[in-house]
């Protein structure tokens, strides 16, 4: 049943290619659209992965991608419409706006100045700023074997491009708002960026999409970061989208030595969703943070897939999930760590906690080590249970109500990923979007 | 102020107390003292509510309440508090919002408005000092990383801060060294007043030279067998509990 469906959606998609490259005359001579191309073609070889693919297996798209989606649709969307989507209490922000994939630069604002931070559209940065685009465009993400990263590059178009200079650092956190508008009917987006952070410089990044109207949306993005020398990125994702919102994403990430990346996920509501977090410690005396919590109810899935792959020695990776699942909600954990034959005195740590709330709900989790090296600290665990119940008790007997006792346990739960949160107005907003999904006040 | 009367639990299906009867009254220090597995803890959770433990017969009557049709929480509103064997360590929630939460959570029950963040530090710099807990303490997670010692003082602290009419002290001394036991003791010392009653379920007779209790009671497989003054208590320190049970069984 689905298979048709998806064939017709490939098939929809391949077709859509061919017009696009009509529309591009002389453009399409241009290196970018060589890689488009290479990018078709893996597309239409490997096709949309199903679960029998073994890295999709927990996670169906194919029901997904049964609905018709309409692709690269414009919309008329005007600030006063996706000024909703903001994150409050963020007055000096850089606001980096994408409506339906597409980089928006009139509704963007950039406040930070731009010998600190550049902001430009990812394929005139091709021409303008070749020697940082081209080694690190469609290079980190792979297109030969995944079939969505190759989607998203054969279409890639107006993305963006952001790059802080060599020993710059942005004091105002930089928000990508990925809208979709899906007030007429189900849209399909795939934005892309860029984000290329030099040697000793220093950013703060959230990402978080949104979708307006009650169709669905469908968005496939790729982020690929490229972390130089002795540089810092903090990264936050939000995912609080409508129910029929799904998502998949990669976010693609190398680090030279001595930087620091930290990503921090925080899922809340959502269709189905997909996050890649891949990470290349390239380089001796790097550290890198995974942090995620999704706190799921209803239908939403989860799936958060990543790899710490160690190439060098003395570096660090540290990765800390928590899923609260209720209702029907399924969640998906599987976290690759590689530590390769040159990566001595890695230290590589990951831990994956889960608690079901409810007897519908589920969560597959596979922690993977491979280690080659033999000098190494490495661990990994999982653990998914049910509220501790002699915590429960200890608090209902100094007089906590059930429903209060559970919501103090399952916000301290989930507390130990929000409090890690360093950008506070941010931090602030998911403590208590966390309070209002629990329907307490503490 | 407690009356259980012919009070019979069991724990999956095991049966444990088999028939207590027990009178408790305002002003009252009671000690529990018994072997082993006799079911000393079992009654001290079947009075803080555990739901793990089945009542299969008899009543508990709590200030004129049948307390046994009453939630744990209801209970503590009431003014039961249970002091646990091991207290239970929850990261993520400080001692300080814990208690605010269980303190407030206590008031509206009894229909008292809530105490603001001024009111409730006052208070709680008040009763600190009466188990010589840091403050530094009451900000970390409750329990986690707590030595033996501290958690049974924050026990106490705990029982300072909610002003219980019943306090069931279960095992409290187990485990300390003579200074945390004078600490607790101490603490639960001040406490006392003509309104309100404590029943200090212990193995050793140690802590009640601290707390002198006014009757001591010893449980034996799940009945009260004998009961007495503090001398009782004495007489179980200085010959053990082998002539109670072998008194026990020549009844039998």
């Amino acid at each position: 049943m689905s298979t048709i469906d998806k064939l017709n959606l490939k098939s929809t998609l391949l077709e859509q290619f061919k017009t696009f490259e009509n529309t591009l005359n002389g453009k399409s001579q241009k290196p970018i659209h060589k890689i488009r191309q290479q990018a078709i073609q893996s597309f239409d070889g490997l096709g949309f992965p199903t679960t029998k693919h073994e890295e999709w297996k927990y996670t169906n798209l194919g029901k997904v991608l049964k609905e018709a989606y309409a692709f690269g649709q414009t919309s008329p969307l005007q600030k006063a419409d996706i000024e909703q989507f903001f994150l409050p209490n963020m007055p000096k922000a850089n606001n980096i706006v994408f409506v339906n994939g597409v980089y928006q630069p009139a509704l963007s604002q950039i406040v930070s100045s731009e010998d600190v931070l550049v902001v430009k559209n990812l394929e005139e940065a091709y021409d303008t700023h070749t020697a940082l685009v081209e080694p690190h465009f469609a290079q980190l993400a792979n297109s030969e074997e995944e079939a969505l990263i190759a989607l998203n590059t054969a279409f890639v178009q107006d993305g963006v491009f952001i790059h802080v200079p060599a020993n710059k650092v942005v004091e105002e956190p930089t928000v990508l708002y990925f809208i979709n508008d899906a007030r007429n009917e189900n849209v399909g987006v795939q934005p892309r960026s860029l984000i290329v952070i030099e040697k000793g410089a220093q950013a703060t990044f959230v990402d978080k999409t949104d979708t307006i109207g009650g169709q669905a949306s469908f968005s496939n993005a790729v982020m690929e970061v490229v972390v130089e020398p002795n540089a810092r990125m903090t990264h936050y994702k939000v995912q609080n989208d409508q129910p029929n919102a799904s998502y998949v994403g990669t976010t693609q990430v190398k680090q030279a030595s001595d930087s620091y990346y930290a990503n921090t996920t925080i899922s809340l509501n959502g269709g189905v969703i997909r996050n890649n977090l891949n990470i290349a410690l390239d380089g001796s005396n790097v550290e890198s943070n995974m942090f995620g919590l999704y706190m799921l109810t209803g239908n939403t899935h989860v799936d958060n897939h990543s790899v710490a792959d160690h190439l060098k020695p003395h570096s660090l990776s540290n990765e800390l999930y928590k899923g609260v699942l209720d209702g029907k909600s399924t969640g998906v954990f599987n976290g690759k760590i590689f530590v390769r034959q040159d990566a001595q005195k890695t230290n590589a740590y990951q831990q994956n906690r889960n608690i079901l709330l409810s007897d519908n709900s589920s969560i597959n989790t596979k922690p993977q080590l491979e280690i080659w090296a033999d000098d190494v600290k490495c661990s990994h665990g999982a653990t998914t249970g049910n509220l501790d119940e002699e915590a429960l008790f200890y608090l209902r007997s100094r007089g906590i109500a059930t429903n209060e006792a559970r919501a103090l346990l399952i916000h301290a739960f989930g507390n130990e990923i929000v409090d890690k949160i360093e950008l506070e107005p941010l931090r602030i907003y998911l403590e208590n979007l966390v309070m209002e999904r629990l329907e307490v006040q503490f | 102020m407690l009356k259980i009367n012919d009070l019979h639990a069991s724990i999956e299906g095991k049966k444990i107390l088999k028939g207590i009867n027990l009178e408790v009254k305002a002003g009252e220090i009671h000690a529990i003292m018994g072997p082993n597995g006799s079911g000393k803890s079992t009654l001290a959770s079947v009075l803080a509510g555990r739901e793990d433990y089945e009542v299969e017969q008899g009543s508990i009557e709590f200030t004129g309440k049948d307390l046994l049709e009453l939630a744990p929480e209801e209970r503590a509103g009431e003014g039961v508090f249970l002091a646990f064997q091991y207290p239970v360590e929850i990261p993520g929630v400080t001692t300080i919002n814990f208690l605010k939460t269980a303190t407030n959570e206590i008031r509206k029950y009894r229909g008292e408005e809530p105490l603001d963040a001024v009111q409730f530090l006052k208070r709680m710099k008040e009763k600190t000092s009466l188990v010589n807990i840091s403050q530094d303490l009451l900000k970390r997670s409750l329990n986690e990383g707590f030595s033996g010692g501290e958690k049974k003082r924050n026990e106490v602290f705990q029982m300072a801060m909610l002003e219980p009419k019943l306090a069931i002290l279960d095992e409290t001394d187990s485990g300390l060294d003579i200074d945390a036991l004078r600490i607790v003791a101490e603490g639960v010392n001040q406490l006392k007043s003509s309104e309100n009653a404590t029943i200090v379920v212990t193995h050793y007779q140690r802590l009640l030279e601290y707390i002198v209790p006014d009757f001591v009671h010893v449980l034996f497989d799940g009945r009260i067998v004998k009961s007495g003054t503090k001398d009782l208590a004495l007489e179980l320190e200085a010959k053990g509990y082998d002539w109670i049970k072998e008194e026990v069984a020549a009844a039998q």
